[in-house]
């Protein structure tokens, strides 16, 4: 006969952790901190990546606001707490079946896992400036993303950026807040983004001009006020409250940008050598697959929904499969590490309440 | 409000308490979409117009919204109604449509 002492102790010692698997979608930074925590908590975990890389866009980055933090510390922090997590790179999933509380999930490479529960954690893509033609990316010589910036931070390598350019121009809400590229939403992280990168070009180009053009300047978090505090003082970048409309190429390949001051209600042009356009967030292209083979909802852009907006939202609609960072919607860095870990204890409680 | 010597001209203050709303109103009813402008200025920077008068959308918005009418129609006096602004308009706004019904609900007496 088992005393109350004994299944106390057997409820305390969370069995339950050792004989479930859970799996994870997505090994950018929320996919892999979940990873981490769960694989901590004694789950087995699967990880499941489509590129042949670890990181996802941080480890494309140079460094991260509002602090200039190194995106390469980052991401060690994060890695070293991986260890004993078992991944797949250049998988996807293929099938999903439930069976009774349990589902079956085929990969592309073959392998077949079962798990309690799945996190779905794909994250987001960068939009695809080139889909505003009148910025005229991949047109004009001269004209590059946020992306693009970060890599030439990072490697020193790009032939659009010129040797000494005399003013470079920051484009703001590129495919956000447009109803023209099919995106209402605002991306959130290109504002602190374009102001930490007006920053460092400065730094680069000492002698160059750095323009911001703006409608809204969304400094939300702790010390993004100050960045932009930083931008104007120390670094001297100029702000133009105005969305750019139209940019053309002069004979010496040079961008004439067209805008409106709106605070002085006066058009504006100026000729810049270099244009970073501030390309926002848009869905992963495998939600939608993902979305399909799990039968999950997504809003009208393709981001999945949470079960509410605030208190589930790492809570998909389907029993067992939660959601985690940028998959739901445009997200900080931190926050996408912060709903990572609240996935994780979800998932515990989940597996808990099943036994 | 006396006695320090000075004033506020009061052409210059902007006084939403008098505002007259009936025109406004009457624009909102045939115009709803004109609330969905952000001033973001795309269709000032863009406007055909615009580089030889002051025809600015965004200005004349804002005029209007302060119920200064006089000013608002500086700005859209000389609209060619090209339409260009309705290509540009980041809130996909009708501006061009907007227009016409300023210039018919505004210049009525
Ligand atoms: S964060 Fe700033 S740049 Fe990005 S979409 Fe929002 S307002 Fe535009
Ligand atoms: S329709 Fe009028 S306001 Fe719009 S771009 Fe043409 S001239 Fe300018
Ligand atoms: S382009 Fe549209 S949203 Fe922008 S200022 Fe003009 S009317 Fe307003």
């Amino acid at each position: 006969m088992k005393t109350d002492l004994y299944k106390n102790y057997i409820k305390n010692a969370n069995t339950h952790r050792m004989n479930n698997n859970v799996i994870i979608i997505g090994g950018g930074p929320s996919g892999l901190e979940a990873s981490a925590q769960l694989h901590k908590m004694g789950y087995k975990v699967f990880l499941i990546e489509k590129d042949s890389q670890l990181g996802g866009h941080l480890a494309k980055w140079d460094r991260l606001f509002p602090d200039s933090i190194e995106a390469k510390s980052i991401l060690e922090n994060i890695l070293e707490n991986i260890n004993g997590v078992k991944y797949f790179l250049n998988t996807e999933v293929e099938s999903i079946t439930l069976l009774d509380k349990e589902y079956n999930v085929i990969l592309s490479n073959g392998t077949t896992i079962p798990a309690t529960a799945i996190l779905v954690a794909c994250g987001f893509d960068l939009f695809p400036a080139e889909k505003k033609e009148e910025y005229g990316y991949g047109i004009y010589d001269h004209v590059i993303t946020n992306a693009d910036l970060e890599n030439w931070f990072k490697t020193g390598l790009d032939d659009r950026i010129v040797k000494n350019p005399k003013r470079i121009g920051f484009v703001h809400c590129v495919g956000s807040r447009d109803e023209k590229a099919g995106n209402r939403y605002c991306s959130k992280v290109c504002c602190a983004t374009a102001v930490k990168q007006a920053c460092e070009v400065k730094e680069a180009f000492p002698d160059a001009e750095v323009f911001c053009f703006y409608m809204d300047l969304r400094m939300f978090g702790k010390g993004y006020e100050e960045l932009y505090l930083k931008a104007q003082k120390d670094y001297g970048v100029r702000f133009i409250r105005g969305r750019v409309s139209e940019v053309a190429e002069n004979i010496d390949k040079q961008l004439v940008i067209k805008a409106e001051d709106t605070l002085s209600g006066k058009p504006v042009k100026v000729t810049l050598d270099l244009l970073v356009l501030m390309a926002g967030m848009k869905n992963c292209v495998s939600s939608a697959k993902i979305a399909n083979l799990f039968s999950l909802k997504t809003d009208e852009y393709g981001f999945f929904t949470g079960k509410d907006s605030i208190y589930k939202l790492q809570y998909s609609n389907k029993e067992g499969i939660f959601h985690a960072g940028a998959c739901t919607g445009p997200k900080t860095l931190p926050e996408s590490l912060h709903e990572a870990r609240a996935a994780a204890l979800a998932i515990d409680n989940y597996i808990k309440s099943l036994e | 409000m006396t006695g320090f010597g000075y004033s506020l001209t009061p052409s210059s203050r902007i006084n939403l308490d008098d505002k007259d709303k009936e025109k406004w109103n009457k624009l909102i009813d045939l115009e709803p979409d004109v609330l969905k402008c952000m001033a973001c200025g795309s269709c000032t920077a863009s406007c055909t117009a615009g580089i030889f008068t002051k025809t600015s959308l965004r200005s004349a918005i804002l005029y209007l919204q302060n119920g200064q009418e006089k000013q608002a129609m500086e700005y859209v006096k000389s609209c060619l109604l090209c339409g260009k602004c309705f290509m540009v308009c980041p809130r996909a706004i009708n501006t061009r449509h907007l227009l016409l019904s300023i210039s018919k609900i505004y210049t009525l007496k």
